[in-house]
């Protein structure tokens, strides 16, 4: 391993251990990259240390010694010198990975506070948990990095002047804590998979990094079914990563995808972790969208959907959390398993409550509609109207294909 | 940590309660004080007269400039406070949720600025 790879690795847990150690972000901050300046001095001279994790926390608590000292504020900090002094036989002695873990989620809990802002929520948990730089985080989100910079700043005083506090909540208060920390790891996917302007690359490796939260979370609280419900959930998505999009980036349906493109081990291991998550009784969102996608993983073809199913599950999804957009969802769902006209009454009714008005997936899910059926020109109009919502470039190219097609069939 | 726990309800509402409901409101409140005396929260406390008794002052150019009423006219207005302390942000939030008038107005928490000693 290079010191680039434990850099990746490894700064995030490095980080989580030396806040809980010197309770101060910017300072434990400081430290992280100070005790790796200080790796990429000495290891190439005197060879790796057997344990680098405990090494570059030893070297950052006493890089932070230093810091403070050269602060000029020993006569201040003497006692806190004294603890950190102190502290320093604890990092030696115990050095195991469950320290590291511990640390690791009691900052997931601090980043993901409700007491801070989502906006700062997500970013922060970026960069603490998963490395990624201010920049890469700016970009990600389509952000100037002085903005995102400053929401840096202002959480992390806030985590220090309000006294959000670095640990794990008690069990009375977990359930609730922990939804918000399931959100924000879904929010940093979603920003990932539905990347489509902006810098994609970079947005989409967000997908990963949420995967990579997920699993963390999973492994450190393996009795939470809602955690093992999302990380199930984010698998069965981001298998299809490399089928969702043709060549010229334009999209493609589920339907017209070649499942041969999606990534069978990660479907799989979705599938298990969704059956795994429903047996211990998880029926939050999470699990119900998971389940969802786990139906439309196990059809080998479009034809084998268990759409009966996907309804009943939509219907669930409903009481659990209402929404139009999964009224919507489910509305499509009973079209394919009980017929078009079935579900374009469900899309009459929702368009008459106006809850959707101005979206531009309710018109484009009625062109869908009327295209199966053969309803070409009310289609083609239907499309017309989805394009008039639409926002983002690939599905406006999406929807004017398929007006073109619509055209195409009516001249034909 | 120092927090003052800032108590925000419509006074209005406070006129409408029968003198039992307005009773055993104020019971509550003494059960609360002394709950969080007796555990070691409690630093102090006070209820407020309404709004209608608030006069703001302003010096501007050297000048005070008296006005009657409070700073800004609110949906909710500030009816009393506690100081406490507490372990962190979840400490006082855990007994800001227990302040009887949380049930229906709102608790703003505010951390008190320290001045002296190493921070906690």
């Amino acid at each position: 391993m290079t010191i680039e790879q434990i850099y990746r690795e490894e700064s995030g847990r490095i980080l989580a251990t030396l806040i809980r150690l010197l309770g101060d972000f910017d300072l434990a901050e400081e430290a992280v990259q100070e005790a790796f300046s200080a790796a990429v001095e000495h290891w190439p001279r005197e060879g790796m240390p057997a344990n680098p994790r405990a090494w570059l926390v030893s070297a950052g608590r006493n890089k932070a010694v230093d810091l403070l000292r050269r602060r000029a504020l020993f006569e201040a900090k003497r006692d806190e010198l004294a603890r950190l002094s102190a502290l320093a036989e604890e990092v030696r002695e115990t050095p195991e990975e469950s320290m590291f873990n511990d640390d690791r989620l009691r900052l997931i809990f601090t980043c993901c506070h409700p007491a801070l802002a989502r906006e700062a929520q997500v970013p922060l948990t970026l960069r603490t948990l998963c490395g990624l730089s201010t920049e890469e985080i700016a970009r990600a989100f389509l952000v100037p990095l002085p903005t995102m910079a400053q929401r840096f700043v202002r959480a992390k005083q806030k985590i220090r002047d309000a006294g959000i506090p670095y640990r794990v909540p008690a069990d009375e208060e977990l359930t609730e804590r922990l939804e918000t920390v399931l959100l924000v790891v879904y929010l940093v996917f979603n920003e990932g998979y539905n990347a489509t302007s902006g810098d994609v690359l970079v947005r989409r490796e967000l997908c990963g990094e949420a995967i990579r939260l997920g699993r963390l979370l999973h492994k450190l609280m393996p009795e939470a079914a809602e955690a093992e419900a999302l990380l199930a959930l984010m698998l069965l998505h981001d298998s299809r990563r490399d089928a969702r999009a043709n060549a010229s980036g334009e999209i493609v349906l589920l339907e017209e995808q070649d499942r041969s493109k999606w990534h069978w081990e990660q479907i799989h291991e979705g599938l298990e972790l969704t059956e795994r998550a429903l047996g211990r009784g998880a029926r939050g969102p999470y699990a119900l969208q998971a389940a969802i996608a786990a139906l439309h993983a196990q059809a080998r073809r479009p034809e084998e959907t268990d759409w009966h199913q996907i309804v009943a599950l939509y219907e669930l999804l409903m009481r659990e959390q209402p929404s139009p957009v999964v009224e919507l969802n489910r509305a499509v769902a009973v079209a394919m398993g009980s017929g078009e006209a079935e579900g374009l009454r469900l899309l009459d009714a929702l368009e008459e409550r106006g809850d959707l008005k101005g979206y531009y997936l309710l018109p484009a899910a009625r062109g869908d509609l009327l295209r199966r059926m053969g309803s070409w020109k009310a289609a083609e109009e239907a499309f017309g109207d989805a394009l008039l919502l639409v926002v983002n470039d690939a599905e406006r190219r999406f929807l004017e294909r398929r007006v073109a097609e619509m055209k195409g069939k009516i001249g034909g | 940590m120092q927090y003052l726990l800032l108590i925000y309800d419509q006074e209005s509402q406070w006129g409408k309660l029968s003198e039992a409901e307005q009773g055993k409101m104020y019971q509550e409140y003494g059960d609360f004080t002394q709950s969080i005396t007796k555990s070691g929260h409690y630093i102090g406390g006070n209820q407020l007269h309404p709004v209608a008794k608030a006069t703001t002052v302003r010096v501007r150019d050297g000048k005070k400039v008296i006005t009657d009423g409070p700073f800004a006219e609110t949906k909710e207005q500030l009816g009393g406070y506690y100081m406490v302390e507490a372990k962190d942000l979840d400490d006082a939030v855990a007994i800001a949720s227990r302040i009887p008038s949380a049930r229906f107005g709102s608790i703003e928490v505010r951390p008190i600025v320290a001045r002296e000693g190493p921070r906690p």
